[in-house]
C-alpha cells in the first residue's frame, strides 16, 4: 500500500466475524465500530486517549479506539464489549459490577470492563492499589471508583478461591 | 474532535517510507503507534496532508543485545520494553521508567521510536536515552547516520531528525561495572504526564559518586542534564548528606516555566525534592 489513499478497503475480524468495508483513512476505530458496524457499546468520550471509554481489544490487547484509525486495524482481530459480553467472558465481572453498584450512568463501564478483564488475565490476584493503578486510564465521573475496585477485587478473590 | 482529512500510505519497507517522506517533506508525518500523533490530529494541532504509516515495516521492531549495546528498534512497543527480560537485566533504568509511561492501553500501541521522535518534553524515554548516553540511528536517502541523544533533542517537540529522515532504532551502551541507575517521577495521577521526572545513571563504586548523568524531564523544553548538580557530587562520598548539600546547585541547572498546574517556583521545588529521593534511591 505504497500509494496515497483517502479511502481504504479494509478486512478485519470483529467479535469473531469477518468484516470488509471501505473507510475514509481519517475514520477512527471507535467511530468505525459504532457508526459502520452499529456496535455502540464502545463509547466515545474525550477523543484524545485520556478517558478510556473507547477501550477495545486489538489482537488480544486493550487499546484506545479513538487513538487508532480503522485502516490500522486492517487484518486485525478486534473484540468489543458486545463480543466479550456475548461470549460470557466477562460474566463474573458484570455480575460483580451489578452487585456492588459499580456503575451509575454506565458511560465508562464498557471501557472499565475491558481494562479489568485485561488486568485479571495478566495478574489474576492484584492488590486494591494495583487495581487503582491499572484503571488510572479509565475515567468514571459517577462512582468515585470505590465500588469499581470492590467489584474487580471480588472477582479476583473468588477466582483465586476456586483455583485453590 | 476528529482528525482532519489526510491521504494515507502504508509502505512495506524503509526505502519506500523514505521515498514518500522525501517526496512530501513537511506535508507528511510518520505514523507509528499513533498514541501522541492521533491526539494531535484530533485536536487539530497537527494537520499533515499525508500520513506515512510505518507500523507494518518488517525489521523495525524488537530488542537486541550485543556485546557492546542494547538496540531497541523504533517500532518496539512500550509493552514489549516493559515486559522484556533483556531490558530488565541490562537497562534497569528503562525498565523502571516504563510503568510511568501513560496507561496499559496506551503502552500496548505506543512505540519507542514514536516517543523519542516526537520529543515531548515530559516524556520518560528521551530522558532515559540522555542519561544512558544512547545513540539514535536515523535512516535517510543517503544511508544511515548516528546521533547522540545529547544532540538529538533540540527543543519543544523538536529533534535533529530531518523531514525526509526516519528514526529506525536507538543503541544503548551496556552499563559499565559499578554503575547504577534510578528513576522517579511526580505526576498528579498515575500515568499522567510528569510534573517533574528524573532519570539518573552513574557510578557509585567504592561509595563515591562518579560520572553521574542526571536527566530531568518535564521542567524544560527538552530533557535536561543537570551538569552543575552532577559536578557538585563528582568524587564525593555517596551519602544522603552529600546529596542534600548539592541540591541548591539545581538552581543553576533548571529554570522551569510555570504550567497549567504549578508555578515555576513549585516546579523547581519539586525537582529538588525528587532529586533528593532519586539520588538516595541510587545509593540504597
Amino acid at each position: 500500500m505504497n500509494t496515497l489513499l483517502e479511502t481504504v478497503e479494509i478486512t478485519l475480524t470483529v467479535n469473531g466475524e469477518r468484516v470488509k468495508r471501505s473507510v475514509p483513512a481519517r475514520l477512527n476505530l471507535a467511530d468505525f465500530l459504532r457508526n459502520e458496524l452499529e456496535l455502540t457499546g464502545t463509547h466515545v468520550g474525550c477523543e484524545h486517549g485520556v478517558c478510556g471509554a473507547c477501550t477495545v481489544r486489538v489482537d488480544g490487547e486493550i487499546v484506545r479506539g479513538c487513538l487508532m484509525f480503522a485502516v490500522q486495524a486492517d487484518g486485525c482481530e478486534v473484540d468489543t464489549i458486545e463480543g466479550l459480553s456475548d461470549s460470557r467472558e466477562i460474566e463474573e465481572l458484570q455480575s460483580a459490577f451489578v452487585l456492588t453498584n459499580a456503575l451509575q450512568c454506565g458511560f465508562c463501564t464498557p471501557g472499565v470492563l475491558m481494562a479489568a478483564q485485561a488486568l485479571l488475565r495478566d495478574e489474576p490476584n492484584p492488590s486494591r492499589e494495583r487495581i487503582r493503578e491499572y484503571l488510572s486510564g479509565n475515567y468514571c465521573r459517577c462512582t468515585g471508583y470505590q465500588a469499581i475496585v470492590d467489584a474487580i477485587e471480588a472477582v479476583a478473590r473468588a477466582r483465586a478461591g476456586r483455583s485453590r | 474532535m476528529k482528525a482532519p482529512r489526510f491521504a494515507y500510505a502504508r509502505p512495506a519497507s524503509v526505502a519506500e517510507a523514505l521515498a514518500l517522506l522525501d517526496k512530501h517533506k513537511d506535508d507528511a508525518r510518520v505514523l507509528a503507534g499513533g498514541q501522541s500523533l492521533v491526539p494531535m490530529l484530533n485536536f487539530r494541532v497537527a494537520a499533515p496532508k499525508v500520513l506515512v504509516d510505518i507500523s507494518r515495516i518488517a525489521g523495525l521492531a524488537g530488542i537486541k543485545v550485543t556485546k557492546t549495546h542494547v538496540r531497541i528498534g523504533a517500532l518496539t512497543r512500550h509493552v514489549e520494553i516493559e515486559r522484556s527480560a533483556d531490558i530488565a537485566k541490562h537497562l534497569p533504568l528503562v525498565a523502571a521508567a516504563m510503568p510511568h509511561v501513560a496507561h496499559p492501553a496506551i503502552r500496548n500501541r505506543g512505540t519507542f521510536g514514536g516517543s523519542c521522535a516526537l520529543a515531548d518534553p515530559a516524556a520518560e524515554l528521551p530522558a532515559c536515552a540522555l542519561a544512558l548516553g544512547a545513540t539514535f540511528v536515523v535512516a535517510g536517502k543517503k544511508g544511515e547516520r548516528r546521533i547522540a541523544a545529547a544532540d538529538f533533542f533540540k527543543g519543544l517537540y523538536a529533534t535533529a531528525l530531518k523531514a525526509s529522515e526516519l528514526l529506525v532504532a536507538a543503541e544503548f551502551p551496556l552499563p559499565k561495572p559499578g554503575y547504577a541507575s534510578a528513576f522517579g517521577e511526580l505526576a498528579r495521577r498515575h500515568g499522567d504526564y510528569a510534573m517533574v521526572g528524573l532519570a539518573v545513571h552513574g557510578s557509585t563504586q567504592g561509595g563515591q559518586f562518579s560520572d553521574l548523568r542526571v536527566a530531568f524531564f518535564g521542567v524544560g523544553d527538552r530533557p535536561l542534564l543537570a551538569a552543575h548538580f552532577a559536578r557538585a557530587l563528582e568524587g564525593r562520598t555517596a551519602t544522603a548528606k552529600t546529596i542534600e548539600g548539592a541540591l541548591p546547585k539545581l538552581d543553576a541547572d533548571l529554570a522551569p516555566r510555570a504550567d497549567l498546574y504549578s508555578s515555576a517556583a513549585t516546579k523547581l521545588h519539586l525537582a529538588k525534592v525528587l532529586a533528593g529521593r532519586v539520588l538516595k534511591q541510587l545509593i540504597s
